[in-house]
């Protein structure tokens, strides 16, 4: 195989790349033997430590307190920033000024801001107390986050539809509201849906972010564990282990979706950092 | 506006934090990003294969629990490290360098093969299609990627606050809680002070995109 680094390798520069296959796996495994042998030292894999995790409460509290209401979260932010997104980026495509300007501020000030320094403000100001509790701070926090980059999205995917679309909407006496919910919308929100997705995975790992605020989800759920059993690696273990494998089925359907929808035509892709 | 004045000082030290987080984890991460991208697009199976492990491990793992592998689990191993600072700086770069990985990675992967191909084909050696022909063009596709990646970072650096690390969002919460009556304008303030860094950022990287455009 020939790549933009290099050429097909030759007989002397295959032996040479299997010397170093073999040094680097022999370094890769003796890191992990490493990473074994000190949890086996400090008694990692003591049965104990991972009872939670085969008793049928405590798997019921992962599944049900932890990841049903981080997906919860997760999934009601996203609708609610999907919503959010649509007015923003309809406000920003706008040719009214007074419309524009405003909503390109408030997508430029929360996408800037850090979605931590939100939550907090929004928990210790309209949460607390009698307020509206630490799970619709962070459901509130994420929506303001992800509403606004989805505005981005937006109105990126608005622009993606060709210009001839709009034009031949437009010479067949359609409105401009016409145009845009009956023809640039259905084909935008196409382009759009991989970077919907993408950004669900991005709001289920910022979910985690209530820990900070005492909120429900995994990371709740698991501070508990460790607390009770004091079983600190398994947990960690466990709570990444579940992270990623939703997050990996979040992203295989993103591809599937995007395969169906658009057959590999030009999408959005969002950085998801 | 009397609060945030009279502990000005408090919150300026608070974002000196920030800014030492943002500016040691984004050269570690840096550096091991490429590390992990040179191993990804290098001609070693298992390196290759090692580099796509630990990026999908990492990129879908929250950053709050990759702090608590470092804060909570790193101690439980008997692998202390004493300064808050340094596990912060490994946290944070834990998690970007597989950002990184990933732009430095579609950089290279936006040169088209031709170019390699035609630099082979005129006789250029290896160290001179490298340095001529495919990073320079890879360097130019890498600067928007990477300034988004490290704009995140800056916003990440927040997270250090849930684990004692005194930097500018745990600064707030303080701030909040002593003066609650002052709590928009606290936040305005903070928000402020966040936005100035991303816009530094956005602003050095828009200025390297001008510098090394070429004329097509």
């Amino acid at each position: 195989m020939s790549s933009v680094l290099f050429d097909a390798a030759g007989p002397r520069a295959r032996a040479r790349y299997r010397t170093y296959s073999i040094i680097s796996a022999v370094a890769l495994l003796l890191l992990l033997a490493f990473l074994g042998w000190r949890m086996y030292d400090t008694g990692q894999f003591e049965y104990e430590k991972w009872e939670p995790f085969v008793t049928p409460e405590y798997i019921r509290a992962l599944l049900v307190d932890g990841l049903l209401q981080t997906l919860l979260m997760a999934f009601s932010s996203i609708i609610l920033a999907v919503v959010l997104g649509m007015v923003l980026g309809m406000g920003k495509l706008s040719e009214q000024a007074w419309l524009r300007w405003p909503c390109w501020l408030v997508v430029e000030f929360f996408r800037a801001v850090p979605l931590l320094l939100l939550i907090v403000f929004i928990y210790f100001t309209y949460g607390i107390g009698d307020g509206i509790g630490s799970y619709w701070s962070v459901v509130i926090g994420l929506t303001l986050y992800n509403g606004s980059v989805l505005a981005e999205v937006f109105r990126a995917g608005i622009n993606a539809v060709p210009k001839g679309q709009s034009e031949a909407a437009y010479a067949i006496g359609m409105r401009k509201f016409q145009v845009m919910t009956s023809v640039l919308m259905p084909q935008g929100v196409k382009i759009m849906l991989p970077a919907i997705i993408s950004q669900c995975v991005v709001a289920l790992k910022d979910t985690s972010l209530g820990f900070y605020v005492a909120a429900p989800g995994l990371t709740r759920v698991g501070k508990g564990i460790y607390v009770e059993f004091a079983n600190q690696v398994p947990t960690a273990i466990v709570l990444a282990a579940i992270y990623i494998v939703t997050n990996l089925v979040l992203s295989w359907i993103a591809t599937k979706v995007q395969r169906r929808l658009t057959g590999e035509r030009k999408v959005l892709v969002s950085s998801g950092a | 506006m009397s609060y945030v004045i009279s502990n000005f000082e408090l919150m300026l030290s608070a974002f000196r934090l920030t800014l030492e987080l943002f500016v040691l984890s984004a050269v570690v991460s840096l550096v091991f990003g490429t590390l992990l991208a040179a191993a990804r697009v290098g001609p070693v199976p298992v390196l290759a294969r090692a580099g796509a492990v630990y990026v999908t491990l990492v990129r879908n793992t929250p950053l709050l629990v990759v702090f608590i592998f470092v804060f909570v689990v790193m101690p439980q191993l008997e692998m202390n490290i004493d300064s808050f600072m340094a596990k912060g700086v490994l946290a944070l770069s834990v998690y970007t360098s597989a950002f990184v990985c990933e732009a430095m990675r579609s950089g290279i992967n936006s040169v088209p093969l031709g170019q390699a191909e035609a630099s082979r084909a005129i006789g250029l050696t290896f160290t001179q299609s490298m340095g001529l022909v495919v990073l320079p063009q890879a360097l130019r596709a890498v600067v928007p990627p990477l300034a988004s990646v490290l704009i995140a970072l800056i916003k990440n650096t927040s997270v250090g606050a849930a684990f004692g690390l005194a930097e500018a969002t745990f600064r707030m919460k303080g701030f909040t809680n002593d003066n609650t009556s002052e709590r928009p304008l606290i936040f305005l303030t903070f928000a402020i002070g966040y936005i100035v860094l991303v816009e530094i950022v956005s602003a050095g990287a828009i200025l390297l995109e001008r510098r090394w455009r070429v004329a097509r």
